[in-house]
């Protein structure tokens, strides 16, 4: 595997660090007057998604992670593995519950995933900014409630529970923002 | 891509830079401090282990011979070849390069304002330089602690007397984000403790402050004397304000024997770290050899100390590009 310096640091950057794939989010350059250089680096370990923050020695080396990200479509889970295809080669890729743990509950058949891969296997998957899941369940809609003030729980296709207005009902189509968990508005299709 | 053709400081900031530097020499003509200009280029250059010159062939016309020179990363030598010829009390405001130093408060070129005073002791400057601070730059008087003190008030521990080991477990102890493996040096220790803990503490705090009496191990050019406690320090001082390092001061080392020392111990340094070894300054040693008076000099980090008085956060927003 290729070593990558210090020199080199910025952030996006991929590397092995105590075994795990990390990606940097900063790297600061410390360097008294006339003293030794060091880079705070601040990074993410790819596994566990936790920030973390590490210091080297300026021209250290550590060795590049083989990590890429991926567009895939989801097609289908067996309990044990959720499976994404690539669009284009029909490719499967099996990617395990810590994989998916973050946007299990936005995962809809044939919606286009970003993958991220190590060595060529999925260790995350992040949904998309936005998608639009149908309602499967909520208490029954107030007619001329369109203020959208209050808002009830209504539980999604995907098994999301999320506060929508009172006036949605079952198999309204919504528009959720998966970064905040929120509704946003009622989708067309 | 987008070329940007735009100066990275506003006119605005540029137009308060242009008005700070002829108020610094206003402030300097009223003490009779002259203002002289020494080349960039020079044949020689620093040896210290960790400050890195920017090399540059000179090729006479007509020729392939190529006669290396650096830019200067500091006017430190040429200026003292001008005190040891008699000059009194001068300042440059110079530009200077440093090889590599790239983040928001490092730039490879910047802007140096550096003054002597043959007639003033290091404390003495220390009073000048709080005066440039509030009289130009209306800063509050700044207060002063030794390196020693501020070591007992931040790590209970004596820098002077205390282990190696003792400074090594405490930096790994305060600061999470060095591996237990981490292998540095003495002085190495001290600096992440000053660049990870004292100056954001004290940024913090609010406090600006000179320390001075640093350890003898980092002397640099400055000369060793014992302080009350008898331990031998390094007669020097550096500014930290909103934890950002400013001016860095020394009562000048002027025994050429010494300075012949130090810079052989440096190049050593270089060696061991697969440096390229710098040649040394002959012509400084020389004038040192003649007779350098007695005298105390510092030097502020001009970008930096506008990025504190503009309340900016990279340097490159107080420099025209």
């Amino acid at each position: 595997m290729a070593s990558v310096s210090t020199n080199q640091f910025k952030s996006g950057l991929k590397f092995m660090l105590d075994g795990d794939p990390c990606s940097i989010l900063e790297n600061e350059l410390v360097k008294p007057g006339k003293g030794q250089a060091f880079n705070r680096v601040k990074f993410r370990n790819l596994k566990t998604g936790r920030v973390n923050e590490r210091t080297f020695k300026s021209g250290d080396s550590v060795e590049s992670a083989d990590v890429m990200e991926v567009e895939l479509e989801y097609s289908y889970t067996d309990g044990e593995f959720w499976y994404f295809m690539d669009p284009e080669t029909y490719e499967q890729h099996a990617a395990d519950a810590t994989a998916i743990e973050d946007c299990k509950k936005w995962l809809k058949e044939q919606y286009v995933y970003t993958v991220t891969q190590w060595n060529g296997s999925p260790l995350l998957v992040t949904a998309p900014n936005f998608v639009n899941l149908a309602v499967k369940d909520t208490d029954p809609g107030l007619k001329g409630d369109t203020a959208g003030t209050g808002g009830k729980p209504a539980t999604l296709e995907t098994g999301a529970v999320v506060r929508v207005p009172l006036f949605m009902n079952i198999g309204d189509l919504l528009r959720i923002d998966t970064r905040s968990g929120e509704y946003v508005e009622r989708a067309k299709k | 891509m987008t070329t940007s053709w735009k100066p990275s400081a506003d006119i605005t900031t540029l137009k308060r830079r242009a008005q700070y530097l002829a108020d610094v020499r206003l402030f300097f003509a009223e003490r009779d401090v002259w203002e002289v200009e020494t080349p960039i280029l020079s044949q020689s250059a620093p040896t210290a282990p960790y400050l890195d010159s920017f090399t540059t062939d000179y090729m006479p016309i007509g020729s392939q011979t190529k006669q290396a020179h650096y830019l200067q990363t500091s006017p430190e030598f040429a200026m003292k070849r001008l005190l040891a010829a008699g000059s009194g009390s001068i300042y440059q405001i110079a530009r200077v390069f440093r090889n590599g130093e790239q983040s928001k408060k490092h730039s490879p070129e910047f802007t140096m304002l550096e003054w002597y005073r043959p007639d003033l002791t290091l404390h003495q400057l220390i009073d000048e330089v709080n005066a440039l601070m509030q009289h130009v730059f209306q800063f509050d008087s700044i207060m002063r602690l030794s390196y020693r003190m501020v070591f007992e008030f931040f790590f209970k521990l004596n820098v002077h007397t205390c282990s190696d080991d003792e400074i090594k477990h405490c930096t790994l102890e305060r600061i999470n984000s060095l591996p237990d493996d981490f292998e540095t040096d003495r002085d190495g220790w001290l600096e992440l403790l000053m660049s990870y803990v004292v100056e954001p503490r004290l940024a913090a705090l609010n406090c600006p402050l000179f320390i001075y009496d640093f350890p003898a191990s980092q002397s640099q050019l400055a000369k060793i004397k014992h302080d009350q406690q008898g331990n031998a320090v390094a007669d020097r001082f550096e500014l930290y304000i909103d934890g950002i390092e400013l001016a860095n001061g020394y009562n000048e080392l002027l025994d050429a024997d010494e300075l012949r020392q130090r810079f052989e111990n440096d190049n050593q340094q270089r060696k061991e770290q697969g440096k390229p070894e710098v040649k040394t300054d002959e012509n400084l040693l020389a004038a040192m050899e003649s007779g350098l008076p007695e005298c105390s000099g510092v030097a502020i980090g001009f970008d930096r100390l506008l990025m504190l008085v503009m309340n900016q956060k990279d340097i490159k927003t107080v420099q025209s590009f």
